[in-house]
């Protein structure tokens, strides 16, 4: 087995891109990401890739769009506030069909928020990241482990849809160490044969006749807004068949199910393991990708024997329950266990509220 | 099994390189699951700086946890602020060379290591860390200590070869004290 590696989650992200192929990265200073762009400052060079400190969150994330329309494997990095400021640059990269992979190191919010670990950014990160109505798949490890596996598969969905993906961390995966094994880096070789494939990119015509347009409906007139905007329906519509990637954990004999994603979901899963050795029949559901959403695992339920789902989230209000409670539609009851304002959620908080639940 | 720790002080007293030894020797030398979270934020100069740490036989749940198992303190103002996050039964590390508040904690264990006065005796005040670190793993044996001390050899002694005597005396000392308070409350 490959050696393991003590790393910080903002560094694993990094380095993993790096040997994804990623050869462009632009990015802003905003904690608590910083080791992302510090990260890259170093290694890009090494790699004859592009390193650069944009003036700011807005520039950076229409540079790694310019990156990606040139058929790089291009990433840009920020945290909450930092990606309200990048999302028109995403939904520009959603309208033109460009893969970059964007990372959300979440801290609090509304607003500048606090600097600590939260995961208040769910229902922009799953359903609206910019204007027009536009989808990422959105994927949220729960160990470090899983954000390098995450940052490597993000870099591949990115190029098979030719759609901007989504890696949502929070704080605390960003900052915490980890031991992990990295995958074995792309040779340049394959870096280079990935971008060559990317036949509708912007190399220059080099006496071809193709004028390449990297924008989307509205400014490029070969296709139309309502065309494109149905055939990105169809194509979300198949994620739900095809992309939906969750854990289950005990759930075969659950009387009681805890979900949460992220690091919630870790802290969720060992809540469980503490529960069954109560004798409480706890199980786990656990999104791995919180787009699309996991709709199938709680269908799979047998709610005449669930006594009630604890969703767990470091967000108040709730947001993720949300999207759990329009799945179970009343079939069971829900409670939640929350916390915000850089608390990270603490087990007891879970292990109370799934006790309420057998009382 | 799975401890974990919570350790404390204030900036420069070496209280992220504690649980970085404690994490590093986990992950390079043992099979062990371990996880390393630092506070981080706006912190004022003189305040606390602390990191939590849990080694585990099993996948790490939580890597941040309101009850730790080991509380260790550099400071007041830290012992001030976590002398509560200790479970029942749990044990705090102090150092008795500053820190004058009382846990006030019956329900706790109390390991007194003066390890500001035993570092500048050893001709670092820079080597407190390492006399804690000592006590911890004296005390815990949650790690074999050679190893954690190779470690420190390989991540301190890389920049600074010149301080592995010192280092290394330091953890002897802390490791003493560690072991013989182990052996009282056994």
């Amino acid at each position: 087995m490959a050696e393991k590696i003590f790393m910080k989650g903002c560094e694993a992200v990094a380095e993993t891109a790096v040997r994804a192929g990623c050869r462009f990265f632009a990015g802003y200073p905003i904690t608590p990401q910083n080791d992302v762009p510090e990260y890259f400052a170093r290694r890009m060079p090494q790699v004859n890739g592009v390193f650069i400190q944009g003036e700011s969150e807005v520039a950076s994330a229409n540079m790694a769009y310019g990156a990606a329309a040139a058929g790089v494997r291009s990433m840009t990095s920020s945290s909450s506030c930092g990606i309200s400021l990048k999302s028109e640059a995403i939904s520009w990269m959603a309208g033109a069909n460009l893969p970059v992979v964007i990372a959300n190191f979440q801290r609090g919010g509304p607003g500048i928020g606090t600097i600590q670990p939260a995961q208040q950014d769910y229902n922009q990160a799953t359903k609206a990241s910019g204007n027009g109505g536009f989808r990422m798949l959105v994927l949220s490890p729960s160990t470090l482990q899983e954000a390098v596996d995450m940052t490597w598969r993000a870099f591949e969905l990115a190029d098979k849809y030719s759609k901007p993906v989504m890696l949502l961390m929070d704080g605390f995966t960003g900052t915490m160490m980890e031991p992990v094994v990295l995958p074995e880096p792309l040779g340049e070789e394959q870096v280079a044969a990935i971008r060559a494939s990317k036949t509708w990119a912007a190399r220059g015509r080099h006496g071809g006749p193709q004028h390449k347009v990297m924008c989307g409906p509205g400014l490029d007139t070969r296709i139309s807004q309502a065309q494109m905007n149905e055939r990105d329906a169809e194509l979300y519509e198949s994620w739900k068949q095809t992309e939906v990637e969750y854990e289950e954990y005990m759930t075969e004999d659950a009387e009681i199910v805890v979900t949460a994603y992220g690091i919630t979901g870790r802290i969720a899963k060992s809540a469980v393991g503490m529960l069954r050795a109560e004798g409480v029949k706890a199980g786990l559901i656990r999104p791995l990708k919180v787009y699309p959403f996991p709709e199938q695992a709680f269908e799979k339920l047998d709610f005449a024997r669930l006594r009630g789902i604890v969703c767990a989230e470091m967000s108040i209000p709730a947001q993720y329950a949300e999207d759990v409670r329009n799945v179970v539609r009343g079939r069971t009851g829900i409670v939640t266990a929350l916390s915000s304002g850089g608390e990270v959620l603490d087990r007891a908080q879970i292990l109370e509220a799934a006790r309420s639940l057998m009382k | 099994m799975e401890k974990s720790f919570i350790t404390a002080g204030f900036g420069g007293q070496g209280v992220m390189v504690m649980g970085q030894l404690l994490s590093y020797t986990a992950c390079e030398t043992t099979d062990k699951y371990v996880t390393y979270f630092p506070s981080y934020g706006a912190e004022m100069r003189g305040g606390t700086a602390n990191c939590y740490v849990v080694i585990s036989d099993d996948p790490v749940g939580a890597p941040k946890v309101n009850q730790a198992d080991y509380v260790v303190c550099l400071n007041d103002p830290s012992m001030a602020k976590f002398k509560d996050a200790v479970i029942e039964n749990g044990t705090i590390f102090v150092n008795s060379s500053v820190v004058t508040i009382e846990p006030e904690r019956p329900d706790v264990h109390l390991v007194k290591v003066d390890a500001g006065s035993i570092a500048i005796e050893l001709g670092s005040p820079k080597c407190l860390n390492l006399v804690m670190t000592g006590a911890i793993i004296g005390y815990t044996e949650v790690l074999p200590a050679e190893n954690v001390l190779q470690t420190a050899f390989k991540k301190l002694g890389a920049k600074r070869p010149e301080l592995n005597p010192i280092n290394e005396a330091a953890f002897r000392r802390g490791w003493e004290i560690g072991r013989a308070a182990r052996e009282e409350r056994a």
